[in-house]
């Protein structure tokens, strides 16, 4: 089933509870960093797509775990991870626009109820042609040569280069969707429609585009996400499950809508888990919940969630 | 507002006193696969008070579920059956308990935040279970004698009997159905269905909301923990998958086919639902292709279809036999009502 897919995350030898030195702590706290750059990769698509169409997409998950497929899938059939990497978004793109198309477009206004079902009904087709397609064994994916081997830290440790790029990539993503919904034309009216549907419509923007667009670029993110964590990570078909819960904890963390939300919920969510992992071995599966608890009781619309969701 | 009570829960209830002939003219295979149904119904019912009557769309129940069978296991001795008396008792508060935590912090949120925040919880309690070392981790761990209902030694009903386990289970699902719709027509089932129906004003009104909707929402996971715990004495063993969300999935897809405005339709949903995938996995290994489909083809029917493909379901095969699912009164106005509740909700 389902895991944080980190969880082979080389663990440093500690020599006890609290006596953690700098070196040690900073190798963990570029592991959380990293692990909740991912994060957000795939929790901005779903808050996108949670925001601005106001659908519940319970598929997320399986499109990063299709993400990880695509990686394996297209590594071993170009014998290049740069080509998988860029055809594996180009799919996952245009996957997303088939589905707003032909499903997800009658969601639309739709109750939450109808939403859950259909994404869940989803979620069984994916499974199912992922097996079919690539079977249900579980796979690694080689790094790329550029980027393989370490930074060695001390004698005994070194930093793999590749965790580094995907840190440096992910902030990069996370930047530029930023930038495009802050800073462009096609940010604005997407802020614009997550605002208020109706008045956009009514302002002559042809919403339809937007929509179909949107879903295909959350789509894509999640793709994306499964695509860079393929070397460090092993592709199983239950590794969507945890990426999805996950996402939502970022999600309710954040507050819906929010990309600056879930890039705090994000990291919020990596870190607590990574340190989690470190301190508390045997509560770390539970105290990201435990977070979100507490903010559920501090605000419970989200960190940067407004008030009426 | 008409009574939830309606001529649809009594034919069931007829329905299940033919069906407690069963065992007397069906081989054991069908017997159990019955009782898995009847088990599954009830969750489905129990889940219905929150989604089809509370407005509130839980993904936690399969939890719920999940955790009620954990507690059968862990508490029953190793090598002597658990005595009901207490187990069941035992589990069901523990679950209770369990779902008033989980109902308190996440009643403070609404609409998508309700769903995801269950969601992420019941996932809680899955990790909790797949990383644990107490309790078999993620190959889970077996509960070797169905419990025992006893009194001063002399065994009441024997549940290693499939027969006799069936007639309990079956006793079971009637006095849910009782039990729900006589708390729906009391004056706490009517607050619930004005919370859904329309917060403000019902909060205007005076109804503590809060407090009703966390009350919907314990009884029902109380309701849930019966059906987990037989379920797990009856497949005599447990593993994390049970506490999954994709069980909470499933038991929604039931309530749906059945119905959210009926107490007793889910348990029709549960076994429209099941019998399908007996159908399906007979006919094709990628089974779950085809149930995907179909749970999307049921969804893409227009939202009052839901209930009309159900009634045309259960109405086309009703014409051969029993009236399963007699059509509710006022469909679309009912069901638009549904709508705009849980979208608000």
């Amino acid at each position: 089933m389902g895991g944080p897919p980190q969880r082979e995350t080389p663990r440093p030898l500690l020599p006890g509870h609290g006596s953690m030195d700098l070196q040690t702590f900073a190798v963990q706290l570029l592991n959380g960093v990293q692990y909740g750059l991912v994060l957000f990769l795939v929790a901005s698509g779903l808050t996108l797509i949670f925001g601005i169409l106001g659908v519940i997409n319970l598929a997320h998950g399986a499109f990063y775990m299709l993400g990880a497929y695509l990686a394996y899938w297209l590594t071993a059939a170009t014998g290049s991870f740069w080509l998988a990497l860029a055809g594996g978004v180009a799919i996952a793109f245009c996957l997303g626009l088939a589905l707003e198309q032909l499903l997800v477009r009658r969601l639309y206004g739709r109750d939450h109820l109808t939403q859950v079902l259909m994404s869940y009904g989803l979620i069984l087709v994916i499974d199912e042609a992922r097996q079919i397609l690539f079977g249900k064994d579980v796979h690694s994916v080689a790094a790329p040569a550029l980027l393989a081997g370490g930074i060695r830290l001390t004698d005994l440790q070194t930093y793999p280069v590749y965790r580094l790029a995907v840190c440096i990539f992910c902030l990069l993503v996370a930047v530029g969707v930023f930038l495009l919904i802050h800073r462009t034309r096609i940010g604005m009216i997407v802020r614009a429609g997550a605002e208020n549907r109706e008045m956009t419509r009514a302002l002559g923007i042809p919403f339809d585009t937007v929509n179909r667009t949107v879903f295909a670029a959350g789509i894509a993110l999640a793709a994306l996400a499964g695509l860079v964590v393929a070397p460090i990570s092993t592709v199983f078909p239950g590794m969507g499950d945890g990426m999805l819960i996950l996402s939502f904890v970022v999600v309710v963390l954040g507050g819906i809508g929010s990309v600056a939300g879930a890039a705090i919920g994000a990291l919020l969510v990596g870190l607590t888990d990574t340190f989690g992992k470190v301190f508390f071995p045997s509560l770390s599966s539970m105290l990201i919940y435990v977070v979100m608890a507490l903010v559920l009781i501090w605000r419970p619309t989200g960190i940067l969630g407004r008030r009426e969701a | 507002m008409t009574a939830p009570a309606d001529r649809h829960s009594w034919l069931v209830l007829a329905l299940l006193l033919v069906l407690a002939a069963l065992p007397l003219l069906a081989p054991g295979y069908y017997v159990q696969f019955a009782t898995k149904i009847l088990l599954m119904g009830i969750a489905a019912m129990a889940l219905n008070l929150v989604v089809g009557f509370g407005g509130l769309v839980s993904l936690c129940h399969g939890a719920f579920f999940g955790l009620a069978g954990y507690v059968l296991a862990l508490t029953a001795p190793r090598y002597d059956p658990a005595a009901l008396w207490w187990s069941l008792p035992f589990a069901v508060a523990a679950v209770a308990l369990v779902a008033l935590v989980i109902g308190a912090l996440s009643l403070r949120t609404r609409g998508l935040y309700f769903i995801m925040v269950t969601l992420a919880f019941g996932e809680m309690l899955f990790y909790l279970f797949q990383d644990a070392g107490f309790a078999g981790g993620s190959d889970g761990t077996f509960i070797h004698y169905k419990p025992e209902l006893a009194v001063a030694g002399l065994t009441l009903v024997d549940l290693e009997a499939p027969a006799q386990f069936f007639w309990l289970v079956l006793a079971l699902a009637a006095g849910v159905i009782l039990l729900l719709r006589h708390l729906l027509a009391a004056p706490f089932g009517r607050a619930l269905r004005a919370a859904r129906d329309n917060e403000r004003r019902a909060r205007a009104l005076g109804f503590p909301i809060y407090r009703l909707q966390l009350g919907a929402f314990v009884l029902s996971g109380a309701l849930t923990a019966l059906a987990g715990y037989f379920a797990a004495a009856q497949f005599g063993f447990v593993a994390p998958q049970m506490l999954g969300w994709h069980l909470s999935a499933i038991l929604l897809v039931m309530v749906v086919l059945g119905g959210l405005r009926t107490v007793a339709g889910p348990l029709l949903g549960a076994a429209a639902l099941m019998g399908l995938e007996e159908v399906l996995k007979l006919a094709t290994e990628h089974w779950k292709l085809v149930e995907g489909l179909a749970i999307i083809g049921i969804v893409l029917v227009s939202p009052a279809g839901l209930r009309r493909l159900a009634t045309a379901a259960f109405g086309a095969s009703a014409s051969g036999g029993e009236h399963l699912a007699a059509p509710p009164r006022s469909t679309a106005e009912d069901t638009t009502a549904t709508d705009r509740s849980i979208r608000h909700a």
